[in-house]
C-alpha cells in the first residue's frame, strides 16, 4: 500500500500513481495492484479510489449531461445536433414536442437553432439521444454561445454553483453553462457580455490553479467599479462611448450567432436585466408544447436552478 | 543547397563521432508541448538539426465515412516531410517512404491508446517534418506521443523512440543524417518505457544476432533518458500556465470541494 504523488500534482500517461488495494476511477488504469495515470492532469486520492483530473480533452456524453448544441439536420421527426466532440447526437420529436404536433417539425426548429437539451441515452454503439422535456430546456433565442474546453466545465461551475453563481450575482447576467463546454450568456450590454467572457476565459486558463473564485471575483468587482466609472463620466460630458478593451471580442466562438437585442448595443442601461419581449418566435412553440417554451419571467429563476441541478448530480 | 561532404571517418581514434559527441551520447534534444494553437494538442522536438511539428486532432467524427471501426477509433497518422526540410528540394507529392513511416509510426503509437474508448470516431495525428538531419520517424514518435497527451487523450504511457546504428564496426546511439547516409546500418526503436516492450523496430543493413541485441539494449537506456525528457516537457508546459505559483496548503479547500463535484460524475463513467 503506497501512493506515489502529491495532492494535485501534475501527472502524466504512464506515471505509477498508486500500489495496494486502490481502486483506478477517471484517468487511470490499473495492472495487477498498481494503478497508472492515463491522462496529463492533477492525480487525486479520494478514500482508496485514485482518480486524474483531466486537464484537456473532448466532449464525450454522459447521461443526464446539459448540453448546448445547434441543429445541423432536420429528418422526418429527428433533429441532428451537433454538441461538440466526435459524436453526433439526435433528438427525437416525441422527446422536444408535446403531441399532436405538426408533421413538419422544421416549424418548431430548424437548422441553425441553437437549444439547451438533456442527454438521455448514450451507450457508444447508438449515438447520444437528447431530450428537451426538463425544466428550462428550450431553444436559445437571444444572447450568446461562449466556447470553451469541456474539460474546464467543473471548474466554470464550482461547488454547488459557486462560480458560476458568484458571477451571476456581480455581472447581473443569465448564464447557462453545458457539459460540452458551451456557456450561454445574455447581458444587459457589452460591456458586461465582454467582462463575462473575460471571466470564463480567465477560468479555462486558470482551471488548475487554486483560489480561482476569489480571483475571478476581486477581477471583476474591479472591472465592473470601472464599467460604472465610465458611465458616470459619459453623463457629464455625452461624448461616444470608448470601449477599451475590445481585444477580449476576437475570443468569441460564435460570436453572432445569437445576438439579436438591439437595445444590448448601447450600454446606455448599465446593469438592470431587463427582459426585451422576445417571444414572437417562442409562442410558435408554446402552442403545441408548453413544455419547452419558458416563459420570459419565469427565465432568470429558472436558470439558476438549471446550473445548481447540474452540480449535484 | 548545403554543400554536403563525406567526412573522412565517423569515429575518429579517441572513440568520438565525427560531431563529437560519445558512441553512447544523444543529440541535444529539445521537447515543447502545446505550440500549435488550433490543434486539440501538439508537440514540437528539436533533436540534433531535425525539426518536427505534431499536432493531434480530435477524437472526432471520421471522414470518410466508410473507414469506420466499430469497435474502437481509427488512429490516422499522416507523416510529411517538408519540400525545404532536405537539401535537395523534396518533391511535394506524398511518396511511398512517407507513406510507410506514417503506418510505422501509427503502428508504434496504437498500443498505448485506449482506441476502444471512442468507437467509431478519428484521433488524426499530423507529423510536420520541418527540417530532416536523421533520425526523423524516431523524433515524429516522441513528439507526436507528446501530442497525444497535450490532447487529453487517454494512453497507458508516453513512448519514447530512438535509432541506434552501426559506424565501422562500432554501434552509436541516435545517428545524425552523414551516420545514417555512411554508415553500415540503422536499427530504430520505440519501447514502452514501464515495460520495456517494443512497439517499433525496423533494421536497415546487416547486423549479426550479438549486435543487434547490444543495439537494443542501448536504444532501449536512451529511451529511457528520453522518457525522462519528455515527462519534463509536459508537466513544464502545465506549471507554466499558473500564473502564481503553488498556494499554500491552507487555501487549498476552495480547490477540493470542486475535485468532489468531478468525481461524482467519474463514479458514473465507472459504471457504463
Amino acid at each position: 500500500m503506497a501512493v506515489y504523488f502529491q495532492k494535485r500534482e501534475v501527472v502524466v500517461p504512464g506515471q505509477l500513481l498508486a500500489e495496494g488495494r486502490y481502486r483506478a476511477s477517471f484517468g487511470t488504469y490499473d495492472d495487477g495492484d498498481r494503478i497508472y495515470s492515463a491522462l496529463v492532469g492533477l492525480a487525486e486520492l479520494r478514500g482508496n479510489t485514485v482518480k486524474v483530473v483531466a486537464l484537456e480533452g473532448v466532449y464525450i456524453p454522459r447521461e443526464g449531461d446539459l448540453v448546448l448544441g445547434t441543429i445541423t439536420i432536420v429528418t422526418g421527426n429527428n433533429w441532428k445536433v451537433d454538441i461538440g466532440g466526435p459524436y453526433l447526437a439526435s433528438l427525437h420529436a416525441n422527446n422536444a414536442l408535446r403531441r399532436p404536433y405538426d408533421d413538419d417539425i422544421s416549424r418548431y426548429m430548424d437548422i441553425g437553432d441553437v437549444i439547451a437539451a438533456e442527454v438521455i441515452a448514450f451507450d457508444r454503439v447508438t449515438g447520444p439521444f437528447l431530450g428537451m422535456k426538463g425544466r428550462g430546456l428550450r431553444r436559445l433565442d437571444s444572447g450568446m454561445i461562449l466556447e470553451i474546453s469541456p474539460a474546464k466545465i467543473p471548474r466554470v461551475i464550482g461547488r454547488r454553483g459557486s462560480m458560476i453563481n458568484m458571477i451571476q450575482d456581480i455581472l447581473r447576467i443569465q448564464t447557462m453553462v453545458g457539459q460540452n463546454g458551451r456557456i450561454w450568456i445574455r447581458a444587459s450590454n457589452i460591456e458586461v457580455m465582454r467582462l463575462a467572457i473575460k471571466a470564463f476565459k480567465m477560468i479555462e486558463a486558470q482551471a488548475h490553479t487554486s483560489r480561482l473564485t476569489d480571483r475571478v471575483k476581486t477581477m471583476l468587482e474591479e472591472e465592473m467599479a470601472n464599467i460604472h466609472g465610465e458611465e458616470m463620466s459619459e453623463d457629464m460630458f455625452e461624448e461616444p462611448t470608448d470601449i477599451e478593451d475590445s481585444k477580449e471580442s476576437e475570443d468569441i466562438a460564435e460570436p453572432a450567432e445569437l445576438v439579436e437585442d438591439e437595445d444590448t448595443a448601447e450600454g446606455e442601461e448599465p446593469v438592470k436585466p431587463e427582459k426585451s419581449p422576445k417571444t414572437e418566435a417562442v409562442d410558435e412553440i408554446k402552442d403545441d408544447s408548453p413544455e419547452d417554451a419558458t416563459e420570459e419571467e419565469t427565465e432568470s429563476e429558472e436558470t439558476e436552478t438549471e446550473t445548481k441541478e447540474e452540480v449535484s448530480e | 543547397m548545403s554543400p554536403e561532404v563525406k567526412p573522412d571517418s565517423l569515429l575518429n581514434a579517441e572513440g568520438l563521432r565525427f560531431d563529437g559527441r560519445r558512441i553512447d551520447e544523444l543529440r541535444p534534444v529539445q521537447m515543447e508541448v502545446g505550440v500549435l494553437k488550433t490543434a486539440d494538442g501538439s508537440a514540437s522536438i528539436r533533436q540534433g538539426k531535425t525539426y518536427i511539428l505534431a499536432a493531434v486532432y480530435g477524437p472526432r467524427e471520421l471522414h470518410p465515412r466508410h473507414l469506420t471501426l466499430n469497435d474502437r477509433a481509427f488512429l490516422r497518422v499522416v507523416y510529411r516531410m517538408a519540400t525545404f526540410s532536405v537539401p535537395d528540394r523534396k518533391r511535394p507529392a506524398p511518396s511511398r517512404r512517407e507513406r510507410e513511416i506514417s503506418m510505422v509510426i501509427a503502428n508504434a503509437l496504437q498500443p498505448v491508446l485506449f482506441l476502444e474508448q471512442y468507437p467509431k470516431a478519428v484521433i488524426d495525428v499530423f507529423i510536420q517534418v520541418i527540417q530532416a538531419d536523421g533520425g526523423t520517424r524516431c523524433a515524429a514518435i516522441n513528439a507526436a506521443s507528446l501530442a497525444l497527451a497535450d490532447a487529453g487523450i487517454p494512453m497507458r504511457s508516453l513512448v519514447p523512440s530512438v535509432a541506434v546504428g552501426k559506424a565501422e564496426g562500432t554501434l552509436i546511439v541516435d545517428l545524425g543524417d552523414e551516420e545514417d547516409k555512411y554508415g553500415e546500418g540503422d536499427v530504430p526503436l520505440a519501447i514502452l518505457p514501464g515495460t520495456n516492450e517494443l512497439t517499433l523496430l525496423q533494421q536497415d543493413g546487416s547486423f549479426t544476432r550479438e549486435e543487434l541485441m547490444e543495439a537494443m539494449q542501448m536504444g532501449i537506456n536512451a529511451c529511457k533518458y528520453l522518457h525522462e525528457l519528455q515527462k519534463d516537457a509536459l508537466k513544464r508546459s502545465y506549471s507554466k500556465k499558473a500564473p502564481e505559483g503553488e498556494d499554500d496548503d491552507d487555501e487549498m479547500d476552495d480547490y477540493d470541494d470542486d475535485l468532489e463535484t468531478d468525481l461524482g460524475e467519474a463514479d458514473i463513467m465507472e459504471d457504463e
